[in-house]
């Protein structure tokens, strides 16, 4: 008998129109000691199973059939049994660690009522645990520390509380939704690393939700990987991730960018037929002639010189000016020759987005200057330099207008920047753009909600190319979609860079990605650039400390193979 | 043809919601009603209340027509110069609603592009705007339309003053109603500034009156609707209190607070029909619009959905 059974698990959210199945008879067991993975792309139910055992299902989505045993005890949709068994005998660990804290409660009081609700001790005997707890998870000075406020500790000790929140009532099963998914490459090691610890000396059943094939290879023993509420895979990860059998599985694991070497090209495979469809594009000449292949000079195009930003509070009562600052750059320099990708990197708050925004004009810099092909960018010479310079941006649920036409949305920059066109070239531009984007001609008169991210993200490049620009600045661009999207996008711009001849400026904080995107990379910590170096060379010989850090610390799906 | 286009309708959530809700539905017949009897008053009123032919003094103080004394011709019976009760609650309601639709459309004008602005601009300039906001807010809304009032009275000749009521009238209400949507829009406006399709647009290169209108203002219509529709129903009434005080409209031509105001004097003489019906029929009419607000806000909020 296993620890966690789930026997034919059948959940489905009812609305006005249709019945939408969230799994469907899904089926797996769970052992002490044992870590399992679920994977999947959004909307396949990963986290509609962790909310089911749990019985945290909102309405209008419900159970309606099958079983969840805990220890050969039924708990599903049982109030009652799992009222008590939440927190005492199932710990959870949510995503977001700035969220799942109450900022109004110190965490000593979070700790302690979470213990006195379910164990019988007094409150010293509760406080002395709630330190213990906090030693064993790795806050140092618990004591101290236990007396602080959510607020004052960062992102990565935040979760380190919340797991000890939730191992602290003696759980034999935790479940950690993406738990390291807001966090920086070496918090989300040391995180990963702390539950592999604490399944063995507790000896603990541990489920682990995330989208990262990378964390699934290094901590999980057995995976499940999902597709549209269905187990499309389940096995052990080394047999899962080194000889996937169904097509879903293969779709997944192929798209994972590799950490160990460059591609030229991610192959895909269609899950539905198993086909891989490695179509890339093929623009008809007139395409490429209107939208301007340049020959390449390999020139300097962008210089940036000596660039700092110190942000500082609007406030206009400054007793304490030193308090109020944030030095988000701090004397950066670097060149981008054109023609080339050159990608930044860095874990977040270290000022890459900032760079961008500065490129673009949206903020000024501090001191320091950008110089486009030798000129200066500044406020009055910039409109002329808007076109040349173009943005992608991260999240592509808010970067289209949600009141506007796709074909309006990328008719704009077009009519802005050359106001004499007639609406027959207008028009043809836009089915131009739209093609090269890999899109159907029929999406131009709908709405941006009708897309998935991934087309979004297309229309937001249809935009950003129709000025004809010859920087491209990408700010994240795949980090809000799922793998196999995300090689379609990389796909799609390595594409348009040759075709096109464009020169890519990369921002991520996702070093295989970077890899697989660019030729030169600079890496950023805190404000202050660590070391520029050809891709490969960085990858494989780093000199720079911080460098080495982040590369060893990467999650690597090789690590299995 | 129209069946398929009342199935699009309820294919949406608005129009689901809409059609799932008795308070919306009465409401909003309710409305429909009252706006084109009063829009085609001509029409639907017997008689015309201001040609003074129509009009006898003999037929003055009639009850109505169920009670003791009633005359066929008048159903609802009539005031104390022989007009008809229920011809001049119809055109009545209809100077009610020119004002309310006027100086609500006023108001909207000047708070959401004083609102909008502030939002987007920020600076000193926001703090002005927001603290204008706030000092006129500790202003009772009567108090300043009596305000405005009193001080066009002194601008304005004796014998201007009637023709120029309504204006003022519509001034004054829209003055004191702007406050509210300066601030919604200007707090949408911020969450809206910070999203990246506005950052788009700036390097894009757009102007930022451009991005202001076109790309902001329609992105906020949602919450400025149901401030519209709720502050309408608050128009109507301010507009009636004004009159019923003898501030607002002039008698010649009566809105149904002024209306009110004439029939309060017979009152407890027992001619009660004369304040009656049009005070019922104000609070029909701010009622309905009141819970086609309620309804609005609720049904436009998608964190209130229930399915």
């Amino acid at each position: 008998m296993s620890f966690l059974e789930i026997k034919n698990l059948n959940i489905s959210y009812l609305t006005r129109k249709e019945k939408i199945v969230a799994s469907k008879n899904v089926e797996f067991s769970l052992e002490r000691g044992e870590i399992l993975g679920i994977v999947g792309e959004s909307g396949s139910g990963k986290s509609t199973i962790a909310n089911a055992i749990i019985n945290l299902i909102d309405p209008p989505g419900e159970i309606t059939d099958g079983s969840i045993k805990i220890d050969n005890e039924e708990i599903c949709n049982n109030e009652e049994i799992i009222q008590k068994a939440r927190g005492k005998k199932i710990g959870f660990v949510f995503q977001d660690p700035q969220t799942s804290l109450n900022p109004l409660f110190k965490i000593k009081d979070q700790l302690i009522e979470t213990i006195q609700t379910h164990l019988k001790l007094n409150y010293d005997q509760a406080l002395k645990r709630s330190i213990q707890l906090l030693n064993e998870v790795g806050i140092e000075d618990a004591e101290k520390r236990i007396e602080d406020y959510p607020h004052q500790f960062s992102g990565g000790m935040r979760q380190r509380v919340v797991i000890a929140l939730a191992i602290s009532c003696e759980p034999d099963l935790i479940i950690a939704d993406e738990p390291t998914t807001a966090l920086d490459v070496s918090i989300q090691y040391q995180i990963l690393q702390l539950l592999k610890d604490l399944t063995k000396k507790r000896n603990l059943g541990v489920i682990i939700i995330t989208h990262d094939m990378g964390v699934i290879a290094e901590t999980t023993n057995k995976v499940i990987i999902m597709r549209n509420g269905v187990i499309v895979e389940y096995g052990l990860t080394k047999d899962v991730l080194t000889n996937p059998k169904s097509n879903e599985g293969k779709s997944l694991i192929i798209s994972v960018p590799p950490t160990n070497k460059k591609i030229s090209r991610f192959k895909l495979i269609n899950p539905e037929g198993g086909e891989i469809t490695n179509e890339s594009l093929n623009l008809t000449n007139s395409i490429i002639q209107n939208w301007g292949k340049r020959s390449i000079t390999k020139d300097k195009l962008l210089e940036i010189k000596n660039l700092t930003k110190i942000f500082d509070s609007d406030s206009i009562i400054k007793l304490k000016k030193e308090i109020n600052e944030l030095k988000a750059l701090d004397n950066v320099s670097f060149n981008i020759f054109e023609g080339e990708s050159f990608g930044l990197v860095g874990e977040s708050g270290s000022g890459k987005s900032t760079i961008a925004k500065i490129i673009t004009n949206l903020i000024k810099p501090t001191s320091g200057k950008v110089f486009y092909e030798g000129i200066s960018l500044n406020q009055k010479n910039n409109n002329k330099f808007r076109g040349q310079i173009q943005m992608i941006f991260q999240d592509p649920y808010s970067s289209l207008n949600p009141r506007f036409k796709v074909k309006n949305i990328i008719a704009e920059p077009i009519k802005f920047f050359q106001k004499n066109l007639d609406k027959k070239t207008i028009e043809n531009n836009v089915n131009d753009l739209i093609d090269i984007v890999g899109m159907t001609r029929q999406s131009l008169d709908r709405y941006p909600h009708e897309f998935s991210g991934g087309q979004r993200q297309r229309i937001s490049i249809a935009r950003a190319l129709a000025t004809r620009p010859r920087l491209l600045i990408c700010d994240e661009p795949t980090s809000a979609l799922d793998v196999s999207i995300q090689a379609q996008i990389l796909n799609l711009l390595k594409d348009l860079q040759e075709q096109l001849n464009l020169t890519i400026l990369f921002i991520s904080h996702d070093l295989p990605v970077i890899r697989q995107m660019c030729d030169r990379i600079a890496v950023l910590k805190n404000g202050n650039l660590c070391e520029i170096e050809n891709t490969e060379i960085l990858f494989n010989n780093p000199s720079h400390q911080y460098t080495k850090e982040l590369i060893n610390l990467m999650p690597k799906i090789e690590t299995i193979l | 043809m129209i069946g398929k286009m009342i199935n699009k309708i309820y294919d949406t959530d608005i129009g689901y919601s809409f059609f799932n809700s008795k308070i919306a539905i009465i409401s909003s017949s309710i409305f429909l009603i009252i706006f084109l009897c009063s829009f085609f008053a001509e029409i639907v009123a017997p008689y015309d209340p201001f040609d003074p032919l129509n009009i006898s003094l003999m037929d003055a103080f009639i009850p109505p027509v169920w009670s003791e004394g009633g005359n066929a011709n008048f159903f609802l019976g009539t005031d104390q110069q022989g007009r008809d009760m229920f011809s001049t609650m119809i055109y009545g309601s209809r100077i009610s609603l020119i004002v309310g639709f006027s100086s609500i459309i006023f108001a909207m004008i000047l708070g959401v592009s004083l609102g909008i602005t502030a939002g987007y601009i920020g600076g000193r300039y926001e703090t002005f705007v927001m603290r204008l906001t706030d000092v006129q807010l500790t202003i009772p809304s009567i108090l300043m339309a009596l305000l405005v009032d009193g001080i066009a009275r002194a601008i304005i000749s004796k014998s201007m003053h009637d023709e120029m009521a309504i204006y003022v009238l519509i001034f004054a209400i829209g003055i004191s109603e702007w406050p509210q949507f300066a601030r919604v829009t200007r707090a949408s406006t911020l969450v809206e500034k910070n999203k990246e399709y506005i950052s788009a647009s700036k390097i894009i290169g757009l102007s930022n009156i451009l991005i202001m209108f076109k790309h902001i203002l329609p992105n906020i219509l949602r919450p400025i609707l149901v401030i519209a529709t709720i502050g309408l129903a608050l128009a109507i009434i301010t507009e009636s209190t004004l009159s019923f005080l003898g501030v607002g409209i002039p008698p010649t031509t009566p809105s149904l607070g002024t209306l009110i105001r004439f029939g309060n004097n017979f009152l407890f003489s027992g001619e009660w029909w004369i304040t009656f019906f049009p005070a019922i029929f104000l609070v029909v009419l701010a009622l309905s619009i009141n819970l086609l607000g309620d309804w609005m806000r609720d049904a436009l909020n998608p964190k209130l959905k229930k399915r």
